[in-house]
């Protein structure tokens, strides 16, 4: 069914008892052309383009929990596309544009607000650095606009603008930066590949992956063996534990980062805001509460959990950007696994199996990459070659000595 | 996490004392070798879902560099000894 108002009307008149699910629940065929290990966002987003713009349609994708139970439902849900490097910008200004016609285009309503992002800066130094990335998005076709303190201090009055140790000169703003509901962009990516024929197959963990010399013959679940054409990962924080299947060694390492929410507030803050002296970004939801985040905490973890330490290090960062944030009780926190990339940059690209495909690495900036990630990994799955806004994320890059190194920190929690 | 932690030196000691450096790498390759072994060393990692070993400086104690060993799904942590024994074995 696809949704309207008209069918919203219709269902109100029947007394919404004709909705039926977004997507089936169907059982494993014995073979797929293309299996997606990993249900999440990016493995949605790849299986939903593949199958609409690739036209291969005979595609599974396998998911060891329940859609949404992964990163996808778990990060600070803010999209932008405010990148230095070149082999950077072009991708996430993509992504941008495909957030842009989202929700018409699969149907679904993912909230996508483009209430603008504003990147604090605190420093002489650190305002050429963004004058330099906005000069730098600027060149790509990206909107960025340089605000200095008195401009910042018009949209966000209640900021700490004298802190003694940061106090604020201004904001690098990207006014089509915004947040999108996360679970939404899960649940849309899932209906529109399901309508296309695709199978999601959820509570199915692939347990081993089967191989005749170089060649991927299929994977053995926990819902039985199933063979595949070609094999895609998109599992982020398990990507290690994944590739260890296959004897590959991936420069990633695995990390915790929380994400917290605040009690309901009255109207508060409009933009997302990020600090620039420590690690902390905040927006506000439609429900009230502040939605924000900070650091990963600093060790490997594959539990979706964090610590105390990390939950004062970033109500302290929060409180030094916000003194009112002192009297707002957070309501809830949780914890995803990042895969940490060693030099902070994900990784797409063919691997040392001829039909094995590898999505990963995103670090803890993979939900804005969403749409982009599956749309530039079915373009490699189905022609064979990277996306044109794709071929810097290679997996060879680190022996070649290309790293892209947007931040220059990777995994190394001490830099960030 | 574990909340204290046994250091070989000073005994039971508060996490919040240590500072938890990653995964314990390949030895250090000689100066000369080749490319690809050095591309290991830098920037490979075992990532284990379960026990893994890794270096813990013990910054607000006695500053000893300690090689630990921890689950990465338990957060528990079980033998705890001086890096320096690593090195002494080839191993580090």
């Amino acid at each position: 069914m696809r949704y309207s108002a008209l069918s919203l009307l219709g269902n109100t008149f029947s007394k919404n008892k004709n909705w039926k699910p977004a997507w089936r629940n169907p059982d494993p065929k014995p073979r797929y052309d293309v299996i997606i290990i990993g249900g999440g966002g990016h493995g949605l987003a790849t299986a939903y383009y593949l199958s609409k713009v690739f036209g291969v349609r005979n595609v599974a994708v396998l998911e060891k929990g329940y859609l949404g139970s992964g990163n996808i439902g778990r990060n600070t849900t803010i999209i932008r596309s405010n990148y230095l490097l070149e082999g950077n910008n072009p991708f996430y200004e993509f992504s941008m544009k495909l957030w842009e016609g989202l929700e018409q285009d699969f149907n679904f309503n993912a909230m996508v607000s483009q209430r603008g992002v504003i990147n604090l800066y605190h420093s002489d130094a650190q305002r050429d650095a963004y004058t330099r990335r906005g000069n730098a998005m600027r060149l790509h076709g990206v909107d960025a606009d340089l605000l200095d303190r008195d401009q910042v201090r018009e949209k966000l009055p209640f900021l700490d603008y004298d802190n003694a140790r940061f106090p604020i000169m201004g904001g690098l703003m990207q006014a089509r930066g915004g947040t999108v509901r996360h679970d939404a962009v899960a649940w849309g990516f899932a209906r529109g590949a399901d309508q296309n024929g695709v199978d999601i197959i959820q509570n199915c963990e692939v347990t081993a992956i089967d191989r005749d010399g170089d060649q991927i013959t299929g994977v053995q679940t926990t819902r039985g063996a199933i063979k595949c054409g070609k094999l895609a990962m998109a599992v982020a924080g398990s990507s290690s534990h994944v590739a260890r299947m296959v004897d590959m060694h991936l420069p990633i390492e695995s990390h915790a980062l929380q994400a917290f929410v605040s009690e309901g507030l009255k109207p508060f803050i409009d933009t997302v805001v990020t600090f620039g002296a420590g690690h902390f970004y905040v927006s506000q939801s439609d429900k009230g509460g502040l939605v924000f985040g900070g650091d990963i905490e600093g060790y490997n973890s594959y539990a979706q959990r964090g610590n105390l330490a990390c939950v004062e290090h970033v109500a302290e960062a929060g409180m030094a950007m916000i003194p009112a944030l002192s009297r707002v009780r957070i309501l809830r926190s949780w914890g995803g696994i990042m895969d940490m990339s060693m030099d902070g940059s994900p990784i797409m690209d063919r691997t040392h199996l001829s039909n094995l495909y590898f999505n990963g690495g995103w670090c803890y900036g993979g939900f804005k990459a969403t749409p982009a990630s599956g749309y530039c990994f079915a373009h490699l799955l189905a022609t064979g070659t990277p996306h044109e806004t794709a071929t810097a994320f290679r997996m060879d890059r680190f022996a070649r000595g290309y790293l892209l190194d947007e931040k220059g920190v990777g995994a190394q929690a001490n830099l960030h | 996490m574990s909340s204290l932690v046994k250091c070989p030196h000073c005994g039971l000691r508060p996490r919040e004392e240590f500072t938890i450096r990653g995964e314990v790498p390949t030895p250090r390759p000689a100066a000369g070798a080749d490319e690809s072994v050095w591309f290991d060393h830098v920037y490979l990692r075992d990532n284990p879902r379960g026990q893994h070993r890794e270096y813990w400086h013990h910054s607000g104690g006695c500053r000893r560099w300690l090689v630990l060993d921890r689950n990465t799904v338990t957060h528990e942590t079980g033998d705890v000894v001086d890096a320096s024994t690593l090195k002494s074995e080839g191993r580090a």
